[in-house]
């Protein structure tokens, strides 16, 4: 039985809005030109493919769902209570194996010393074996290294063949589209003879084939990771968090662009009055420390939470919607800097002869300013909801710090740092947590951060005559 | 000049009171002092008596915004609107939930703050500038190109991962300073030494691409052509035309953040335990002092302003060709 959470249904509502704009995009020459320049950029498309990767776990970690209950007559309903993602399932191997406590990435053997009693009713001090991790070994100190390089080799062949498949559909596709020959397209990517860097693309797409499938592969017979402090698996939790990373770096943008879309033009196209009640009250939200803004916020969203506890019949729904409140407070904030953009290029645009003239033949304000006005400042909306991006997903890291951010049980990179901060003194030093949290944010972050450029010098017209 | 300094400070007043009532909406009507109390002294089980000693404590169980049981002034003054948000006006902050005197502790923990501000500051637009120049130099070869690269990713790593890295690093593994605590007179510089260092690392990425591109917009003028034609040497182009032209919008950026270096940081102060305005704030959040929040919220907005304004006048300083009226 199907659960749509709010932020679900907006992230959908945003697949729908992306997939038009695309489709609108395609038709447009004045669109095609821009993207096509982003797509002739090696590391732009490098980092798309990457950022894909993202979306694509994001999304199926937003479809979520009741799961059906295996003999429904013993507890008298049909659904679990209990709350699964598509990702869920699909990880299932990762979810349900946990330890009692941390284990180092590949461990065999717990972190901590235990009593254990031997078989012969002697009881000595040592690791124990971990439940899950390497169970599969009967010794492993003399199996383990071989075992590891045959399973690591078995996936990176696997994540070969897996590749081949899908470069071969890409190839296949493109040279349909193109009327070649299958050979003659391959030969054109291997030589490197296109426009667009197919080849970086395909080469991007194996690292990430081979990689994934060599950790699915993995993950069946150890904690590649390593396990958290109640035993789950840290690369759980770090896929886990793609989708609260997602979801703040673009449900914060959609919910902020109507706002500044609207308020930017009509305080650059009025003027007067308008354009005063516009200023002063960006300048009074600007002029309210972020930080404090959001702590006050999330301090009176917790006050209201304990007062209504009932309304909410479910943990995740208590963190779905801290989350939807933490991305409206964080929209709140964020839409000042566009909408002062947008109303600067706006009193520009108003003086131009097409707008003039369309004043002149008597067209109504609302008309002008969707008409002809909107379609001209879009590129600044665009090059802003690519660089914020970035910075609102690693703002989230700083906000679980002071407690404010998402909801403490929920996974998100801020809250894996934070826990792992803690155990930074314990000897020998865990590590794991952290350093995965490092390495899926910075991978998501560096990916976003390469395309904004990429998309900012393609759709500037300022740096566009520049070069 | 004069005119247009006094057209502006009066211009802030009503920026000033919209704070002030945003505030006030977000601490006293969207939630009531009664949850804030229940909040306090824990949900379950408290009884009416103890909500309305708490508030009474406090001064919260004044009418919101009108008291019509007092005559004259008295129903616009014993109020709470009056008590708790009015005064701060005059920056008469009052005492925190927990009865400590809040203008007391801010005048106490600025200190701190500023030790590590100002220091991070001042290093940091040494760097940045002299990185970025020397990118500007070497504009479209590999020293660009990479430092660019070097930069992007700097910028891609959370603020977080530089303090616990450095303190593991430089504090755990090497032993050079104490991880975290602050001391009076010189002893503080240990204390002070890595903070600034890991706040001086963790921004030097964007900052350094930042001013790169200043620069490099400035090279691309028509005095610096000139300049090259007259036969100048590139050494003297870079320093006598281009910095101090990108000088410019570096410094009035930087005087806009002039006054906001009172609070300080929340996370740096935090992480490494430095009793400044930040972690002052934080310690208020995590506790749910909403007094302490709500003055800090108000000398935020406060600063701010007074940036805004100083970075107008430094831009007719800085520019001559700009002139305020």
């Amino acid at each position: 039985m199907p659960v749509i959470f709010i932020t679900d249904a907006l992230i959908f509502l945003l697949l729908v809005m992306v997939t038009l704009y695309t489709w609108y995009s395609v038709r447009h020459e004045h669109m095609r030109v821009p993207w096509r320049q982003v797509g002739e950029r090696p590391l732009a498309m490098a980092s798309a493919v990457v950022l894909l990767f993202y979306i694509v776990i994001g999304l199926l970690d937003s479809m979520h769902f009741h799961p059906r209950l295996e003999n429904p007559e013993e507890y008298g309903a049909k659904y679990s209570t209990e709350i699964l993602s598509v990702l869920d399932v699909l990880t299932e191997k990762l979810r349900t194996k946990p330890e009692k406590t941390y284990s180092a990435p590949f461990a065999t053997h717990a972190f901590s010393k235990e009593v254990i009693s031997l078989p012969d009713g002697r009881e000595v001090r040592d690791y124990p074996r971990l439940l899950h991790g390497g169970s599969h070994l009967a010794n492993p100190e003399k199996d383990f290294a071989a075992d590891v390089v045959l399973k690591t080799l078995s996936g990176i062949i696997f994540g070969v063949i897996v590749w081949f498949i899908l470069s071969a559909f890409i190839l296949l596709l493109l040279s349909r589209n193109r009327k070649q020959t299958f050979n003659a397209t391959l030969q054109s990517v291997i030589k490197r003879q296109n426009r667009i860097p197919w080849h970086i693309i395909l080469f991007t797409l194996g690292l990430l084939t081979i990689l994934s499938t060599t950790v699915a592969w993995l993950v069946n017979y150890y904690h590649v990771l390593g396990t958290d402090k109640v035993g789950q698996d840290v690369l759980y939790q770090s896929l886990k968090s793609i989708r609260t990373g997602l979801l703040i770096g673009t449900l914060t943008t959609l919910i902020m662009l109507p706002f500044a879309i609207a308020m930017g033009i009509m305080a650059g196209y009025f003027r007067g009055w308008i354009d005063d009640v516009i200023q002063y009250i960006y300048t009074t939200l600007n002029s309210i420390p972020g930080v404090l803004l959001i702590a006050a916020s999330i301090l009176l969203l917790d006050v209201y939470m304990s007062n209504h506890a009932d309304s909410f019949t479910s943990v995740e729904q208590r963190a779905d919607m801290r989350l939807l409140f933490l991305c409206m407070i964080l929209g709140i904030m964020s839409w000042t800097g566009l909408c002062r953009l947008l109303r600067g290029e706006t009193m520009k645009l108003s003086e131009v002869d097409y707008v003039q003239s369309a004043k002149a033949f008597g067209v109504g304000h609302f008309t002008i300013m969707l008409r002809h006005i909107l379609p001209n400042v879009m590129h600044i909306v665009m090059i802003s909801i690519v660089i914020d991006f970035s910075s609102l997903v690693l703002a989230e890291a700083v906000l679980a710090y002071i407690n404010i951010g998402v909801d403490p049980g929920m996974s998100s990179w801020g809250n894996m740092i934070n826990s792992a901060r803690l155990e930074m003194a314990r000897e020998p030093i865990v590590w794991w947590s952290l350093g995965a949290a490092f390495v899926f944010m910075l991978a998501l972050v560096l990916a976003a951060n390469l395309f904004a450029d990429a998309v900012r010098d393609a759709f500037d017209p300022r740096i566009r005559t520049m070069s | 000049m004069i005119n247009y300094i006094i057209r502006r400070i009066f211009y802030a007043i009503p920026i000033l009171i919209g704070v002030n009532i945003i505030t006030f909406v977000l601490f006293f009507v969207v939630n009531t002092p009664d949850d804030m109390a229940r909040m306090h002294l824990g949900m379950k089980h408290v009884t009416p008596e103890a909500v309305e000693k708490w508030k009474s404590d406090r001064g919260y169980d004044k009418p919101v915004i009108w008291n019509s049981n007092a005559d004259g002034a008295g129903r616009m003054t014993d109020t709470i609107f009056f008590n708790k948000s009015i005064r701060l006006f005059v920056f008469d902050f009052g005492q925190s939930d927990h009865g400590r005197d809040i203008g007391y502790d801010i005048s106490k923990r600025m200190w701190p703050s500023l030790a590590i501000t100002v220091p991070s500051l001042l290093l940091g637009l040494l760097t940045y500038i002299s990185f970025a120049l020397m990118l500007a130099f070497f504009r479209a070869t590999y020293i660009d190109i990479w430092g660019v690269v070097i930069c992007v990713i700097m910028m891609s790593i959370s603020s977080m991962f530089y303090i616990i890295g450095g303190q593991f690093l430089i504090s755990k593994l090497l032993h050079l300073v104490p991880i975290s605590g602050y001391d009076l007179g010189f002893e503080a510089i240990k204390f002070v030494a890595l903070p600034v260092l890991v706040g001086l690392i963790g921004s030097i990425g964007s900052s350094t691409r930042w001013y790169r591109t200043i620069f490099l917009e400035e090279m691309n003028k028509d005095f610096v052509r000139t300049a090259r034609a007259k036969g100048l040497s590139e050494k003297v182009v870079l320093f006598r035309h281009v910095l101090r032209n990108g000088l410019i919008p570096i410094l009035t950026g930087v005087v806009v953040i002039l006054p906001m270096l009172f609070i300080g940081s929340l996370i740096t102060e935090s992480f490494f335990a430095i009793p400044g305005l930040g972690s002052y704030t934080i310690d208020a959040i995590q506790s749910q002092d909403f007094a302490i929040v709500r003055s800090m919220v108000y000398l935020g907005a406060v600063l701010y302003i007074i940036g805004l304004i100083l970075t107008d006048i430094s831009y007719t300083i800085a520019d001559p060709r700009i002139r305020l009226e």
